[in-house]
């Protein structure tokens, strides 16, 4: 007999294994993400996929499905509690849109539309991380980090590269590039490379594509997050 | 009975009146605005101080002493107060100058600049005193909503005061949601 767990309300068959994420994304619900990805194992950083279960937050990511577990996720108070995580990222960083290549094709950018997100509502930091413009083909653009690691992960198990990696903690945590120079001309790093694919924000950007696609009609300009992310699915 | 008219404020901070132009791109809905809604402060008007009013939207941040003093007066005057378009939600371009020391931004610009020799730092006493870092107006003053965009299109500007003026709570839906 199918086991399963109810998700906002609704019955989701589930398999041994698998996480309220995959389960659910399995059923056709969205549950907001960024720093996971299908083919890597959960990470549990970003924490904007909280669910609550029993009362206790936890992250749908990591956590593997149970009989008879009630999830809820798509609720005013668990959404507001992402919309507050994702406030938190952007003034963390430097997230002046209008000027960044990613604009409308940004997981950041696409959740804060998903979650009604009109303003960044604490005071902004305006950090001063430095671009690194020496690879002659990317370009890494710091302030706009969130350290969701996927470049990272991808660089040391896929790409055998070990790239990058993250250094320092708290407010103080941010993106450093694997060479004695600390700049990315000197690193093995290219183009083909799957890190240099990944980045869900404007951080690793390639060069000389830049606006070749106009704003307005990118990825989540057509359409939402949540429908672009579960078309994955089919 | 013709509901008495609300009167609406509107002012460029630290901005580039780009929000103002998308305002006026909501094209022929300006004839139902103006059945519904009078000017005080605005550049439509050039009424040059704000009296007591239902609604005032802010485009640009606040860069000077002047843009403290203009969004302090809108905030004491207007009932519901709005933040229009990147600069007054997160500082917008104006603010990219945040991580610069503010007085070598000046030298860069009035003495350093090819083809300006002998050039100074502007002091007349008349103009407005820069802040050492722009700011997005929320961090200035309580704000009531925000209608992002770099500008918000004249449909969005248009969904969100009609939103408004009907009573209704305001609400962009995803094609009219961008910070771009
Ligand atoms: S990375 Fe995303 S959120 Fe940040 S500036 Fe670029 S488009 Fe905006």
């Amino acid at each position: 007999m199918t086991r399963r767990f109810m998700f906002d309300g609704q019955p989701v068959a589930f398999e041994d294994g698998q996480t309220i994420m995959e389960a659910a994304r399995a059923a056709g619900h969205f549950i907001p993400y960024l720093c996971w990805h299908p083919d890597f194992p959960p990470h549990g950083s970003c924490k904007l996929c909280i669910v609550k279960v029993g009362g206790r937050h936890v992250s749908s990511c990591a956590l593997p499905a149970k009989e008879g577990m009630e999830v809820e996720s798509n609720t005013p108070e668990i959404n507001a509690e992402r919309r507050a995580l994702l406030q938190m990222l952007f003034v963390e960083g430097n997230h002046f849109c209008p000027s960044c290549e990613k604009s409308g094709n940004c997981q950041l950018q696409a959740l804060a539309y998903e979650l009604e997100m009109t303003s960044a509502r604490f005071n902004h930091i305006f950090p001063d991380r430095p671009v690194d413009a020496s690879h002659p083909d990317m370009l890494l653009e710091f302030n706009r980090c969130i350290f969701c690691e996927l470049c990272v992960r991808a660089s040391r198990d896929v790409d055998k590269k070990s790239v990058f990696s993250l250094t320092n903690r708290g407010i103080h945590k941010h993106l450093v590039v694997s060479a004695e120079s600390g700049r990315l001309g000197d690193t093995d790093f290219s183009r083909d490379d799957l890190a240099a694919n990944i980045c869900p924000v404007g951080v690793i950007l390639r060069k000389r594509v830049g606006f070749a696609v106009p704003i307005g009609q990118r990825i989540y300009d057509e359409k939402p997050i949540s429908q672009v992310s579960m078309e994955a699915e089919k | 009975m013709t509901r008495p008219k609300l009167r609406i404020a509107t002012t460029s901070l630290a901005g580039c009146f780009g929000c103002h132009m998308s305002f006026l791109d909501i094209d022929e809905h300006l004839f139902e605005l103006v059945e519904l809604v009078e000017f005080d402060r605005s550049p439509l008007t050039d009424i040059k101080h704000c009296g007591p009013c239902d609604i005032g939207l802010i485009e640009g941040g606040v860069c000077n002493a002047e843009n403290v003093h203009v969004l302090r007066e809108f905030r004491n005057n207007c009932k519901t107060l709005i933040a229009v378009g990147a600069c007054a939600i997160n500082g917008g371009l104006p603010a990219q100058r945040n991580h610069l020391e503010l007085g070598a931004c000046l030298r860069e610009v009035y003495e350093f600049r090819d083809g300006l020799s002998g050039g100074q730092v502007p002091n007349d006493p008349e103009l407005p005193l820069l802040l050492d870092k722009v700011h997005p107006i929320h961090e200035v003053v309580r704000v009531d909503y925000f209608i992002p965009g770099c500008p918000p299109s004249g449909p969005t500007i248009w969904k969100f005061l009609s939103d408004l003026i009907a009573g209704r709570t305001p609400r962009l839906t995803h094609s009219l949601m961008h910070f771009d």
